[in-house]
């Protein structure tokens, strides 16, 4: 298991080269001009020089790379050039408001994803099976901002019950669990868990159907085991796949929705790369990206190591 | 059935209680456009809702735009300094004599070494507090200000690169910060960071964090990208504009439908440019929209490079005559004004143009006829937009609406629509340029309160990429020269008078076509009153009140 860690562990360090490559890569290949944030479009060109200057644009890009990543391997992802705040708090503060919104989410979708995907897989082409069906695929299906926009005008406009916006009743630095702030939560975590339920009631579905399908079922049942029974041992074969499913739903949520969390204006990292990209604030923008690449590698090999312990077949692999 | 009804009907209501409840007496909310809070260290970024919401309500200029008016013209008036005057010997030199007994939020006092201050913290490079990322925002709108002199505690020497009489009305854009509160800061800075350029940048997050400026609102509370809390100065200087508000609360809601909702919902009290759809609701459900012409301008700015169409001037008379601009004010619910120039009609610079703009299609084609174009034989011309954008109303509805109006009068046009800030950037360079792609014509909106950005920029054959927006590299000496009249016209008489007689020359030349003003719209409860919309960018939040 240690080798295996290890192994994994050193495979990380190619792919976050790799990510850092292509998200430098990427904003500074896109069009436009990464001051506009600061300068005016009338702003004299000698302004507009020795503001590149002293931005560190006028040097070339392998240059500029090897600056950047130079400091990346210390923890430093720079300072954001619209607001003057250094990226790593900015994104710090957006991840934990990201990360909340997407726990929830993913523990929404998990949680009915799996009782779709179960109660569905177990009565197969039963009625119970279609509606499940019927719902993951409108879940997988449906726009999740038209849903959102949806549910904001049926229970904060037409039944005013629920926030419209926000991460809380002040901010997202005072957070607490309770009612005032939760009720803020609960419209942008449906909206972001319909697309892994969706999923997971799929997978799962599959999955049932098929472990149904197994020999050692029929051995089962010929040991005399009820249906309970039976079901539980459905359950602890299609785990492993079902919690992968759900890890890498995670890393997707983890990324934030730009479209929800400014459809919600929850100040997440999909907030905050929406605000990047339309102010050119390129090291908001490749540290943001990094970050959240990053994350997805780390819950992918988070995902891999619990997989791993608890399907000993993987270890042998 | 009726129990569950009943319960959830109850719960609902419980729940709209507590929302009303948590709103105090005298405290506005506001649903900003903007996705981050304009900074908040005294020269704010996010454009003119920048100057808006961070640097009028919590800073003072030197002097300060009228705001009290919603139908006459909004001018320049005293602020900060009580007067001014450019000396005669030498017209480089401006002596501003400052108000007496002015203080920061912080109690230390207003005075000639505070502007002195202000003016290094984006012009003298060698300054310990000079901030690189403030001055983008600052120096553009003072282009010619150079430097300043304290004479006495009361008295300062402002020195211009040239003789300019739009210094006045570019000191509007210099926001008077602290000094002695910023150098606090300064020394809270951690002994461990020895550089000073990186102690001073530290000092200004700091200041952006906890704000002292004159104004008539103070910062209590800033979350980056979630909320700013303003509350009243009761100790401003000028009685009559100590805020009625107790407290003012801005949130950042990029997305117009969100915006809506939260309005809708009561989640804010008053939002800037709500989804143009939701207009009707918001009207039927009680709720005030307001509107009223700014000084922008919705053009297509035209290429007089080589082998532009745009060069005959009765293809660009024909263009003008044949947009229908009270149409395209139907398909836009109202929310624009038709433009007939960069100013309108009654504003001191409009001046007396003989060619009249109107929509006039039979006189378009009777114009292009005689320049060689028919109906079989239209010209084709390119214009280069974006799709959304700052200031650029609803672009690709708009322009698609002048492509029908056009073919009617032997137009081809062609819609080159490229992402905004691209397009922001492409104006730099100039329909020379490649990033043109061909296009002679481009499609970028522009504030017009002050006479450089409103008409000198764009006239002045000196200011040709890349120097400044004179995108179509547009060359008339007569017009350089009136440019250069109008800033050596020191008295504000003269000085309008020379705009005025530029302005007219300009529409006569067609030198744009001229579509649109917006017109700000914003929506906001009955709850708000004493609310005035003047003829700008700006409004007044003190007058403002909460019942």
């Amino acid at each position: 298991m240690l080798i295996y860690l290890i192994r994994r562990l050193i495979f990380v360090l190619p792919i976050a080269l790799a990510v850092g490559v292509v998200c430098f890569s990427l904003v500074h290949i896109a069009p436009g001009d990464p001051l506009v944030s600061i300068l005016p479009p009338d702003a004299p060109q000698t302004l507009v020089e020795q503001m590149r200057k002293s931005y560190g644009f006028d040097q070339p890009m392998p240059v500029q790379f090897g600056i950047w990543l130079g400091k990346v391997v210390t923890g430093d992802l720079g300072t954001s050039i619209a607001t003057s705040r250094p990226v790593a708090g900015e994104i710090g503060k957006a991840v934990g408001n990201t990360l909340l919104l997407a726990m929830v989410a993913t523990l929404i979708g998990f949680f009915f994803g799996c009782l779709f995907g179960f109660v569905a897989g177990y009565f197969r082409d039963s009625v119970i099976d279609r509606i499940a069906v019927t719902v993951s695929i409108l879940g997988v299906s449906v726009p999740h901002y038209w849903l959102g926009m949806v549910l904001v005008i049926c229970f904060s406009v037409l039944l005013p019950w629920l926030p419209a916006t926000g991460a809380g009743p002040g901010s997202s630095a005072d957070w607490r669990w309770d009612w005032e702030h939760m009720r803020h939560l609960i419209l942008p975590a449906i909206t972001m868990s319909v697309i892994p339920m969706g999923i997971i009631t799929r997978t799962v579905r599959a999955l049932v159907g098929d472990i149904l399908s197994q020999e050692f079922v029929d051995a089962l049942r010929a040991k005399g085991l009820t249906d309970g029974g039976i079901f539980r041992h459905v359950v602890k074969n299609a785990a492993p796949t079902a919690l992968a499913v759900m890890g890498l739903q995670l890393g997707y949520l983890l990324g934030g929705s730009i479209l929800i969390e400014t459809v919600f204006s929850w100040p997440g990292t999909g907030f905050l790369l929406n605000s990047a990209i339309f102010q050119r604030d390129l090291p908001l923008l490749q540290g943001t990206i990094l970050v959240l690449a990053m994350f997805f590698v780390a819950v992918n090999l988070v995902v891999d190591v619990v997989q791993t312990a608890l399907d000993p077949r993987i270890k042998r692999g | 059935m009726r129990r569950i009804t009943a319960a959830v009907t109850a719960a609902g209501a419980a729940l709209a209680i507590q929302a009303g409840a948590a709103q105090a007496q005298g405290t506005l909310r506001i649903g900003m456009t903007a996705a981050d809070i304009p900074k908040t260290h005294g020269q704010p970024d996010q454009g003119f809702e920048g100057n808006r919401f961070t640097g009028i309500p919590m800073y003072d200029g030197l002097t300060q735009w009228d705001l009290s008016s919603a139908d006459k013209p909004s001018v320049l008036l005293p602020a900060l300094a009580t007067e001014w005057a450019v000396s005669d010997a030498d017209k480089t030199k401006w002596v501003f004599k400052l108000r007496p007994g002015v203080k920061f939020h912080d109690g230390s006092a207003f005075n000639a070494d505070a502007v002195v201050w202000n003016v290094e913290k984006v012009l003298k490079q060698d300054a310990v507090h000079f901030d690189a990322s403030q001055v983008g925002v600052t120096a553009s709108r003072m282009p010619t200000l150079r430097s300043a002199r304290k004479i006495d505690d009361l008295t300062v020497e402002l020195t211009t690169a040239q003789p300019d009489s739009f210094l006045p009305i570019n000191l509007t854009n210099l926001f008077m910060a602290s000094p002695a509160h910023w150098q606090k800061k300064f020394d809270a800075v951690p002994a461990s960071v020895a550089d000073p350029k990186e102690r001073a940048k530290q000092a200004w997050v700091a200041f952006a964090a906890d704000a002292s400026g004159t104004g008539p609102f103070k910062m209590e509370r800033f979350v980056p990208r979630e909320r700013l809390e303003l509350v009243k100065n009761a100790g401003y200087y000028d009685a009559k504009r100590v805020p009625k508000l107790d407290r003012l609360v801005l949130l950042p809601m990029p997305e117009p439908n969100a915006r809506t909702a939260a309005l809708l919902s009561g989640q804010v009290d008053w939002v800037e440019a709500p989804a143009p759809d939701a207009l009707p609701q918001i009207r039927q459900r009680g709720f005030t929209v307001t509107a009223n012409a700014q000084p922008h301008v919705w053009p297509w700015q035209f290429s007089f490079a080589d082998g532009s169409p745009w060069l005959d001037k009765r293809v660009r008379q024909a263009a003008n005559l044949c947009v229908d601009r009270p149409g395209m004010k139907q398909l836009l619910g109202g929310m624009m004004e038709p433009a007939v120039g960069t100013v309108p009609p009654g504003h001191p610079w409009w001046g007396n143009p003989s060619f009249q703009i109107k929509y006039d299609p039979a006189a378009a084609r009777a114009l292009m006829e005689a320049a060689g174009f028919s109906k079989a034989k239209p010209l084709t011309v390119k214009v280069q937009t974006s799709a959304s954008g700052s200031g650029q109303m609803q672009p690709l509805p708009m322009n698609e609406f002048m492509q029908q109006n056009l073919a009617d009068c032997h137009f081809k046009v062609e819609i080159d629509v490229i992402e905004w800030n691209t397009l922001f950037t492409n104006w730099r360079k100039g329909a020379k340029d490649e990033s043109a792609r061909g296009a002679n014509a481009i499609n970028v909106t522009f504030a017009a309160m002050d006479p450089f950005f409103a008409m000198a920029r764009f006239l002045d054959s000196k200011m040709a990429p890349p120097t400044s927006n004179n995108w179509g590299f547009f060359n008339n000496p007569e017009f350089d020269k009136m440019v250069a009249d109008a800033r050596v016209a020191f008295d504000g008489k003269d000085r309008d008078a020379a705009l005025a007689k530029l302005h007219a020359r300009a529409v006569d030349e067609a030198v744009f076509l001229w579509v649109a003003h917006d017109v700000g719209p914003r929506a906001m409860t009955a709850k708000v009153k004493g609310y005035v919309q003047p003829k700008s960018w700006f409004i007044d939040l003190t007058t403002v009140s909460m019942q």
